[in-house]
């Protein structure tokens, strides 16, 4: 292989690419609060009784479920122009990321609300607890533990998906690192560059996972 | 409308139909192939003494903590500066055959592993050899505990090839970015895509869920 | 008191209770005997309010547990409840779990509220696992924390549902005598019980449940070893 490859130019680069990964942990952390709530939302409508609101939930659920997020995004960069709304790369890319955190968190929450047994419940009613505080200190803790990993992996895939702001021009660590690459053609080193830096984010992110769930969970389940 | 912009007409269908059968057959390239490595891998890692397990263990962990999409970019232009530069259709299989082996090979390690040592005692007992006890019990169990995960794997393969066209894959989103730029109606192109995508997700997933629940029963 | 007064419950089409009626005096162990489906449990339920009524009435000290302007989380304070799975909560400690109730529902301080779990732990003889997490314990420790966290409540009354059932043969014997020691200091109790030894010997008197209706009552002794009604008899004959 006669490639020769030139570091420099990268290093040179640093601070764009580091401000580029700022923009990607960003973009996902905003993703997943945004996610998160919409999802708490979306899961207390699904469990309710009133048939409008469960089926508006599960129609969100099942389309963030059931098309790539490429499409989610081009939805929201091209498709909404034809209703006046044009959305810059970063909300494009954020509302795409939000719709399927919210989608997929959803049935996260739901599945997690349900695999606590309804006696945990009745056990602390029959303490005298009031709902609420049933809720608060019965319940939602037991829940917290058992979606706390799935919501990590949702979160990691966010990132990993925000990388697709490469495609709309969005300013994220993909996108500025093709934005760089295009103006040095040292593709290769800067992409490599970057799949070493969204690894380490991502190792980061479990880390302080892990470190934070041995901190809130004392106590296995 | 501008007289540079044709709108969508019939004639169009033919690249729509390419566009679909491309991104079809990349998925079922990557499944298939990414479901037979991860099968060897899955079972050799739940095979594996520590060093072995560790070195496969960390080189699945980069495939799955990397972008799909820098790692399409990076081995797409790697293969070009090393002088052999791939057709998109090779190069986006290859990196979606991996990225998929890394998926499938934890699943079917976690299958593996879920089958219990008592129950391979017990096989032992009967007389069965090793590789009698693998071929009879450990794989039919290990397998069938897998499959909802399995078609999970398979579910995002299908909307991850999306991505391939970032190396210029013709394949159906690229297709439908190429007919809104010249047609200017992303909204129809795009919900037609959409369409598309939940009529071969819907059913599947919807099915998982009913094995799943079938199983926990 | 607890008085039960010609309590109707149905669930759908099925009636559970049809037509109970069941004085329970201060200080007085009444154990309920009865194939299962009977609705003895049923009516522990409807006791502490976690069930609605259809028709009757139930006083707890003479406050009707249904009516509309009972505080029943208030009233539940008064009622102490174990149930066939006891339920701990997995994600606190033994203490905690004793010690949760206390604090935010009589709003205790942390240090009294502790103090307390600490003495009915103490009482049902875990006081070596205060810090262990329920999970960690077999099912006769976490039956008997389940006994403590309601007695840190200072209830009056204590409702027991099948306590022992969900239990290894081996741990059944440390719950009753768990039992037997509050039933000595003089709690006020009414066991739903499959521990037929347990209702002769430690209850004052035994209710024999048969479809939704007590179907013979009396001293304990009499209705375990001595019954009237040709039910209890049948049923009797069918446990030993």
């Amino acid at each position: 292989m006669d490639y020769e490859f030139h570091w420099n130019v990268v290093f040179q680069n640093m601070p764009q690419l580091l401000n580029g990964a700022f923009v990607t942990l960003h973009v996902s952390v905003l993703a997943m609060l945004l996610g998160i709530v919409i999802a708490i939302l979306l899961a207390i409508a699904k469990m309710n009784n009133t048939k409008f609101f469960s089926q508006v939930a599960t129609v969100w659920v099942e389309i963030a479920r059931n098309t790539p997020a490429l499409f989610q995004i081009y939805m929201a960069y091209f498709g909404l122009g034809a209703f006046g709304i044009h959305l810059s790369p970063y909300v494009a890319v954020l509302s795409a990321l939000v719709f399927i955190n919210a989608g997929y968190l959803t049935e996260t929450f739901r599945g997690g609300f349900q695999s606590i047994p309804s006696t945990q419940y009745s056990a602390s009613k029959s303490l005298g607890m009031t709902s609420i505080q049933s809720y608060r200190y019965i319940i939602l803790p037991q829940m917290l533990r058992r979606i706390y990993h799935p919501m990590t992996n949702q979160f990691v895939w966010s990132i990993l998906m925000s990388s697709l702001g490469i495609l709309v021009g969005m300013s994220e660590l993909s996108g500025t690192t093709q934005r760089l690459q295009s103006l040095s053609f040292r593709t290769l080193e800067f992409f490599i560059v970057a799949a070493v830096m969204y690894f380490i984010i991502t190792k980061l992110v479990l880390f302080a996972s892990s470190l934070l769930a041995r901190r809130l969970f004392k106590g296995e389940i | 409308m501008n007289s540079l912009f044709t709108p969508l007409s019939w004639s169009d269908s033919g690249l729509i139909l390419t566009g679909v059968w491309n991104t079809v057959i990349i998925s079922v390239v990557a499944i298939v192939v990414g479901t037979i490595l991860g099968l060897i891998v899955g079972f050799a890692r739940s095979e594996s003494n520590k060093v072995v397990n560790a070195v496969f263990g960390s080189l699945l962990d980069v495939l799955r903590s990397v972008p799909l999409i820098i790692q399409l970019i990076l081995f797409s232009t790697f293969m070009g500066a090393a002088g052999s530069p791939l057709a998109p259709f090779v190069a986006g299989s290859i990196v979606l055959s991996l990225y998929t082996m890394a998926f499938m090979a934890e699943v079917f390690r976690g299958g593996f592993e879920s089958v219990s040592p008592s129950m391979q005692t017990a096989a032992r007992s009967l007389g069965m050899t090793k590789w009698q006890t693998i071929y009879h019990i450990r794989l039919p169990i290990g397998l069938r505990a897998v499959f909802p995960s399995w078609l999970g794997v398979s579910l995002s393969v299908i909307k991850d090839s999306a991505l391939v066209s970032v190396i210029g894959y013709m394949e159906l989103l690229r297709t439908s970015e190429q007919l809104i730029s010249r047609t200017q109606q992303p909204l129809e192109i795009l919900i037609g895509v959409g369409i598309f995508y939940f009529i071969i997700s819907y059913p599947l997933s919807y099915y998982g869920r009913y094995v799943e629940r079938k199983m926990a029963i | 008191m607890i008085s039960v007064q010609n309590v109707h419950k149905s669930f759908g089409d099925l009636e559970v209770l049809k037509g109970v009626s069941l004085d329970v005096q201060k200080g007085e162990v009444v154990s309920v005997i009865g194939g299962s489906g009977s609705g003895k449990s049923t009516l522990l339920y409807c006791i502490n309010a976690i069930e609605t009524i259809n028709s009757g009435k139930i006083l707890v000290d003479d406050v009707d547990v249904h009516a509309k302007s009972t505080n029943k989380d208030k009233l539940r304070q008064k009622l102490g409840m174990v149930f066939q799975q006891w339920n701990s909560f997995p994600h606190m400690t033994v203490l905690e779990n004793a010690a949760l109730a206390p604090r935010i529902v009589k709003k205790m301080s942390k240090e009294e509220a502790m103090e307390i779990a600490k003495k009915e732990l103490e009482h049902v003889g875990l006081g070596d696992k205060l810090d262990v997490y329920p999970t960690k314990m077999s099912g006769g420790q976490q039956q008997r924390l389940a006994i403590a966290r309601a007695l840190a409540m200072k209830p009056d009354y204590m409702l027991l549902d099948e306590v022992t059932s969900a239990l290894d043969p081996e741990l059944v014997g440390e719950v009753l005598d768990t039992l037997r020691l509050l039933a000595e200091e003089g709690m006020t109790m009414i066991c739903v019980t499959h521990e037929m030894g347990f209702a002769r010997d430690v209850s004052d008197r035994v209710a024999y449940f048969h479809q939704g209706v007590i179907a013979e009552i009396g001293e304990a002794r009499q209705v375990i070893t001595d019954p009237q009604n040709p039910l209890t008899q049948k049923f009797l004959s069918k446990v030993r």
